[in-house]
């Protein structure tokens, strides 16, 4: 009877306080959504994982099929196209996902979102972790592609986890901030899909980036994807396709910045969720 | 020091309404449209229309305490605060004024199922659900066979909850949240949930929450489970406390305060109806208590009366009125004739009219509704309404003497007027 019993105060302003504690205390919580996640997204699908890999390799052939083939695009040095493609497909695809799937994680949660208490971060960032399932496995698919061309990838390839890291601090930052604005203003959801469909012509994916005239690099270097993208070509092939130093660095102070504010944005409107939802 | 475990202090939420909306979340592009008009000056700024955001209290200076241990009933009307007040302990949406200081682990059940996902089987739902509401996997997998048996899903745990029956489905989701073991337990009115049968097995898993010495607060419209669970309660009337104290009271109080707002007594358009000439038609119906107050709820034993208008075009010469009492199971449990005991058809003259019929049935607790029928002496059929009203037998007689508690779906409708006679004394044998 007289041991202490946690005691709990709610006001105003008082789960600002114990954000980060709670998200520490909900963490089971956390791993249990997005492993349902996992689960749910491949129930009743013929030939369930698979999809995490088919798409990308279809997109792999496609893009090698139409700028390799058809438009004679090449790649930098001796690397094979398709594994130039895939060294870029991969993380944008990623990006991709995970961004689209946080951006609508919110409202798809609704319902628990109006009936239970937990930090709200927990669920875009699920949705997050969720993707990089997901991306695990195409990572696999590109090793078996290096295989299958006999490339062997060198020391650059330790430097990998710092751009995936990179990819992942994007996806998070920017969906965070889109998935807040989605619950306030139901544009947002068309808003996605366009951006998603955009980045990949404003990324260097069927491109290398030293394609872009020189005048416009500093406006095309702020995408985060840029420095991503050409990351993980310099990662896995060897350094043939140059990682310049400015493009490292504006794009990671932009992601950086977009990673802060999406968290900030995210945590400033988050009390309201369940009175607009 | 007391020894409250929940102490609320001047308690407040205010909701920012924008009129012109009616949805609550905005679209950009009323984002932009409104910044250009106020950009724009003042076209719009007729004293009327001008502010189109206004503050509303849903809850104000609400304050109370509870100890350990007691089970309090939240009662009101719609839109006295009770939701919100819920939400702010639950800690769905913080206040905007005021403190709520609990002292022990909270548990709140605002809704049976949270987010069971429709493609997992029950075993997956079991842990995520469980999750959802605070317990950890550890306690969840001590828990696993008392859950699954609660539920009676045991043959189905491998399938996924889309495949359930409704029932079942109610019944798994009721039954990971009942085997929560927080300090303070706050439940909405997820028991108005499953068939009479699971909802009494509810009720007794909350019975027993109660009796270990957690605290609960429940929140219903239902008095007869109030009553039967709660030691005291709280009446919630526009946004703050009208008053507390003895259940008994205040339930009474609440029944006075819902009369105002049952639902209508007149009998709806779209309503069933296998058969009407036109001549005649049924138009409201009201049941009343002993006290002639409106309700739609009796307690155990109690008799009622049941007034109907009825609007004739034309005059009929030999007219008989049927009222038929029908069980939420669809069963016809019994009729009243105006003929019973051998009495004459009346003639019904063109006009509207009223008729009552008192009712002594010792009906069991159920739901029921009421077939009318207005019919020729000859058997020709004028108006037949199905399925009309509907009447809620409680499980406890008003002054809770006498209660059914168990098995409910065998007991039948009725109860007969029995004498026993046994070889041994009996305390507390009613007089009657």
């Amino acid at each position: 009877m007289n041991a202490p019993r946690p005691e709990l105060i709610i006001e105003a302003g008082r789960a600002e306080q114990q954000y980060w504690r709670d998200l520490w205390h909900f963490r089971e919580l956390f791993y249990i959504l997005a492993w349902r996640d996992i689960v749910v997204r491949y129930k009743q699908t013929v030939i369930g994982v698979a999809w995490a890999v088919i798409r990308p390799f279809l997109t792999i052939v496609v893009f090698t099929l139409v700028f390799n083939r058809v438009a004679k695009l090449e790649a930098p040095g001796d690397i094979p196209y398709a594994l130039f493609v895939s060294a870029a497909i991969i993380p944008w695809q990623f990006f991709a996902s995970a961004f689209s799937e946080a951006s609508s994680s919110l409202l798809s949660n609704s319902g628990l979102i109006s009936k239970v208490y937990f930090p709200r971060l927990i669920i875009p960032a699920g949705s997050v972790i969720t993707s990089l399932v997901d991306f695990a496995l195409t990572l696999a698919m590109l090793a078996v592609l290096m295989l299958w061309y006999g490339f062997a990838p060198d020391w650059r390839i330790l430097f990998l986890p710092l751009f995936i890291l990179q990819a992942f601090a994007a996806a998070l930052g920017a969906g965070l901030f889109l998935c807040a604005l989605n619950v306030k203003y139901r544009d947002f959801r068309y808003v996605v899909p366009f951006i998603v469909q955009f980045g990949l012509y404003v990324s260097p994916v069927g491109f290398g980036s030293e394609r872009v005239p020189q005048y416009l690099r500093w406006f095309y270097d702020l995408n985060p994807l840029v420095g991503v993208i050409e990351g993980f070509r310099w990662a896995c092939l060897k350094g043939a396709s140059p990682l310049e130093a400015r493009t490292l660095v504006s794009s990671l102070t932009v992601t950086i910045v977009l990673c802060a504010f999406g968290i900030w944005y995210f945590r400033k409107t988050e009390k309201t969720f369940a009175d607009v939802i | 020091m007391s020894d409250a475990i929940i102490t609320v202090e001047n308690l407040g939420k205010c909701y920012r309404l924008q009129h012109q909306q009616r949805e609550r979340y905005t679209t950009l592009r009323d984002l932009i449209t409104n910044r250009v008009k106020s950009l724009f000056g003042t076209q719009n700024s007729e004293p009327g229309t001008q502010n189109s955001e206004e503050d509303f209290w849903a809850l104000k200076d609400v304050s109370f305490e509870i100890k350990q241990g007691e089970v309090v009933g939240i009662i009101g009307r719609n839109g006295a605060g009770k939701s919100t007040l819920l939400k702010i302990l639950s800690r769905i949406t913080e206040p905007t004024k005021g403190r709520i200081t609990l002292r022990g682990r909270v548990a709140s059940l605002l809704e049976v199922g949270t987010g069971f996902h429709p493609e997992l089987t029950g075993r997956e739902n079991i842990f995520l659900n469980g999750a959802i509401l605070g317990m950890t996997r550890a306690e969840i997998r001590s828990k696993f066979d008392e859950i699954v048996a609660f539920a009676e899903v045991e043959k189905f745990l491998d399938t996924p909850v889309k495949r359930y029956s409704s029932g079942m489905y109610v019944r798994l989701a009721f039954a990971v949240a009942a085997h929560l073991e927080p300090e303070i337990l706050v439940v909405d009115e997820v028991l108005a949930v499953g068939d009479a049968e699971f909802q009494k097995k509810c009720l007794g898993r909350m019975e027993a929450v109660a009796s270990q010495g957690r605290t609960v607060l429940f929140v219903s419209h239902n008095m007869a489970t109030v009553r039967a669970l709660c030691s005291r309660a709280i009446l919630m009337k526009g946004g703050s406390v009208g008053c507390e104290g003895n259940v008994q009271n205040l339930t009474d109080m609440y029944g006075a305060v819902e009369i105002e707002d049952t639902e209508t007594e007149n009998i709806p358009a779209g309503a069933h109806r296998p058969g009407n000439t036109g001549q005649a038609v049924f138009q409201t119906i009201r049941i009343c208590n002993i006290t002639g107050a409106k309700t739609s709820q009796l307690y155990l034993g109690q008799p009622f009366r049941l007034t109907l208008t009825l609007e004739a075009t034309s005059d009929i010469r030999e007219a008989v009125i049927e009222v038929g009492l029908v069980a939420s199971d669809g069963t016809h449990v019994t009729c009243s004739r105006t003929l019973d005991g051998g009495a004459e058809p009346f003639p019904l003259p063109r006009g509207r009219h009223e008729v009552t019929l008192e009712i002594n049935a010792f009906l069991l607790p159920r739901r029921y509704s009421f077939a009318l029928i207005l019919y020729h002496f000859d058997g020709h059929i004028i108006d037949w309404v199905d399925q009309v009203q509907s009447l809620t037998v409680a499980n406890i007689a008003e002054d809770s003497s006498d209660t059914y508690r168990f098995w409910p779906s065998i007991r039948g409708y009725v109860r007969p007027e029995g004498v026993w006679h046994l070889p041994f004394p009996q305390k507390g044998a009613r007089v009657k």
